[in-house]
């Protein structure tokens, strides 16, 4: 086990996978958390903590994580680039291991010009690629970035990354995510899947490579909530592919919040039957309600118990 | 047949240069493997012109220039000794071997250290062996160093005992 | 000027490895008078490596030319001729040289023999210093002519740091400290109040931070 997270044993042991998204609140209010984290408790098997998600100033990632860890909510911290140089990135992962944390998702993070500081400095010292490898190595080399040994105990996290599929080039995507998976991604979240025959074909030029038997990769889903939300990701978000009968299906439907729900249970159940798709990560930022229904709706409850010996035994056949 | 070896010196026309003509009146014995360039001053030597000696087949090459204090242009022969120092290092780094390569400060008074001089970096290119070169270089490479080095060399009639 | 400074000669002899004929092309603007990437840098550079492959016994031809600029398509179309004679081009230009050749041909690898190191000037003979950071947004007028951005190894704007001492910064006993200069200086002009008041952060934005730059003049565009 890498880290022996409750994620790392699901997946571990086969079991598709369901993880989901708590956004901090822009304040210093526990509360929000906790309410975030009891309508996720049951219905994911971790859930990841955004850090200052499209650059804007959040409660931090590691300590909303201790906030949620004692409400049976198992956190992946997120990271960025963004904000943090090397020095500080590995200052908190060790601060983050020390609380008890054992997921983390890698990512290079928004530009710092979509937030709310479009003035600030970004530091981009790594970038997600150099990040994974460098936690990698904290973990298994038991080294800092610079090559010093880590005396003491090492951070032991379970690793992830994030890739999408659905941005250009198209060809590339798969090889970057090879690299990633080379510099220590143990797990993948995928951007929002809405065109399920790209990302089909994305997966199977994953499979081509052997990817997915290196590394478990979940496919990102996401419910809309109303039609504007679907037009401005169609043709606002960069990065993002919504095809237009998924636009015309929501404008067609009488209550577009539950077809948006519908429409994301349908997608998970297509991905779920795609070759190397081990499970689906639940984006509903600022919808967090909508998760346990979804979760429900495309029958991934009751979230198994995993115990470690029981992944362990798994892993090895 | 042993080896003998292509040397090029740049000999400053204020000392270096003198002391070859007056090695060559006191009948002293230099071999004949150094070819003298003659120029102005070794201020005048760049890094160009003594890579293009090695380009154009040169075993050796030295510079030599007034005793340091008494340069003619001041200050000619500190550089000459920096543009050395530099070359000999790439030399070093491509397999060329910086000791190919060597600085001398003489006067125009002293024929007999001219003679050594050329004895000794002689001897010292005969015990390197020739050349690294695997690869003759003097006809592809274009030539830099014509219009500005005239070649020059004092009467060997003189030299010869 | 920008300052560039000539990579390591093993590092170049790799990057021209796979190639047989290779065009050193230099800059005749700031590379010459920082003396790293000029017509005279070009043939020695080029002598350089026509020597080392004579002793490795590699076969490799070199062909040397200088334009004006490499940061100008209508200069850098003058190098056709001989970029369809070589199969690679080692540019001595700054880093937009590098690019802007790329740009105008594009079938052709364009390495870059120098590194690009920063603006600045030299201060004295053999010796180039950093003096801008290029951050888009000047305040030499409120520093006394001494930019803290390039100058100040934290980019402080409140300055000097605690590592201040004798007037150099706590990075290395070299590097002057660049509010010590400014605090002299403003001395100087008897503006050391102004020193009092804080300085707000800096707008990043405008130095690379908001994204790549551009400047669009529409009264000179066509």
């Amino acid at each position: 086990m890498k880290s022996g997270s409750n994620l790392e044993r699901v997946l571990q042991s086969g079991n598709f996978a369901v993880t989901g998204e708590l956004g901090p609140p822009k304040s210093a209010d526990p509360e929000v958390i906790r309410k975030k984290a009891g309508i996720l408790k049951g219905h994911v098997d971790a859930a990841n903590i955004t850090d200052n998600q499209t650059a804007v100033v959040r409660l931090s990632s590691i300590a909303a994580g201790a906030i949620v860890m004692p409400l049976a909510v198992e956190p992946i911290i997120q990271m960025t680039c963004r904000d943090r140089n090397r020095i500080a990135i590995q200052s908190d992962l060790l601060g983050a291991a020390a609380l008890g944390m054992k997921n983390l998702l890698c990512l290079t993070g928004d530009h710092q010009k979509f937030g709310n500081h479009p003035q600030s400095k970004g530091v981009f010292d790594l970038d997600s690629i150099n990040l994974l490898k460098m936690v990698r190595d904290m973990r298994d080399e038991k080294k800092f970035q610079c090559g010093d040994e880590i005396t003491g105990k090492e951070p032991r996290l379970f690793v992830g990354a994030a890739e999408n599929p659905f941005a250009d080039p198209f060809e590339f995507r798969a090889l970057r995510l090879g690299k990633k998976i080379a510099a220590g991604a143990d797990f993948i979240q995928t951007q929002l899947v809405y065109n399920v025959p790209k990302f089909a074909k994305w997966m199977e030029m994953v499979r081509e490579l052997g990817l997915h038997e290196k590394c478990k990769i979940l496919a990102g889903v996401g419910p809309i909530k109303s039609l504007g939300a679907a037009r401005y990701m169609a043709t606002k978000v960069p990065g993002l592919d919504v095809p237009d009968e998924i636009v015309a299906r929501l404008k067609g439907a009488e209550n577009v919040k539950a077809e948006g729900i519908k429409l994301c249970i349908d997608i998970i159940q297509q991905v779920r039957e795609i070759k190397g798709v081990a499970g689906v990560h639940i984006m509903a930022i600022e919808w967090e309600e909508a998760v346990p229904e979804i979760a429900e709706g495309a029958g991934l409850l009751p979230r198994p118990q995993i115990a470690a010996s029981e992944a362990n035994m798994v892993a090895a056949e | 047949m042993s080896f003998e070896p292509k040397i090029i010196a740049f000999c400053c026309h204020y000392c270096a240069f003198a002391a070859a003509d007056l090695a060559g009146s006191m009948r002293l014995s230099y071999p004949s493997n150094v070819k003298i360039v003659k120029i102005p001053c070794t201020g005048r030597v760049d890094v160009i012109h003594l890579l293009k000696a090695f380009e154009k087949g040169a075993d050796g090459v030295y510079v030599a220039g007034c005793l340091e204090g008494n340069c003619h242009y001041i200050e000619g022969n500190i550089w000459a000794k920096k543009r050395v120092k530099s070359v000999k290092k790439l030399l070093d780094d491509i397999g060329i071997g910086g000791e190919r390569l060597e600085m001398y400060n003489m006067s125009a008074a002293m024929g007999q250290r001219f003679a050594e001089v050329a004895n000794e970096m002689t001897e010292r290119i005969r015990q390197l062996g020739p050349s690294p070169l695997k690869r003759n270089l003097s006809d592809e490479s274009n030539d830099g160093c014509e219009e500005t080095c005239s070649t020059e060399t004092p009467e060997r009639s003189t030299v010869e005992v | 000027m920008i300052i560039a400074e000539q990579k390591p000669l093993k590092e170049i002899r790799e990057m021209i490895a796979p190639y047989k004929k290779v065009l050193v092309v230099g800059c005749g603007t700031c590379v010459t008078v920082c003396l790293s990437g000029g017509e005279k840098e070009v043939g020695v550079l080029a002598s350089t490596l026509r020597l080392a492959d004579a002793v490795d016994g590699n076969e490799r031809e070199f062909v040397e030319q200088t334009i004006t600029r490499q940061c100008e398509d209508e200069f850098i179309e003058q190098l056709r001729g001989n970029v369809e004679k070589v199969d690679a081009v080692l540019s001595l230009g700054c880093g937009v040289g590098v690019q802007d050749i790329a740009a105008i041909f594009p079938e052709i690898p364009v390495l870059p023999g120098l590194n690009t190191t920063s603006f600045g000037r030299p201060s004295e003979q053999g010796v180039w210093v950093e003096e801008c950071a290029g951050c888009g947004d000047c305040i030499l007028d409120e520093t006394g002519g001494i930019c803290p951005i390039a100058r100040c190894a934290k980019n402080l704007l409140n300055g000097p740091c605690g590592g201040s001492h004798g007037g150099k910064c706590e990075i290395s006993d070299d590097t002057p400290c660049a509010w010590a200069l400014v605090y002299e200086r403003l001395g100087r002009l008897g503006k050391l109040k102004t020193l009092e008041e804080i300085k707000p952060a800096k707008n990043w934005s405008t130095a690379g931070h908001g994204g790549p730059r551009k400047m669009v003049r529409e009264d000179l565009r066509k």
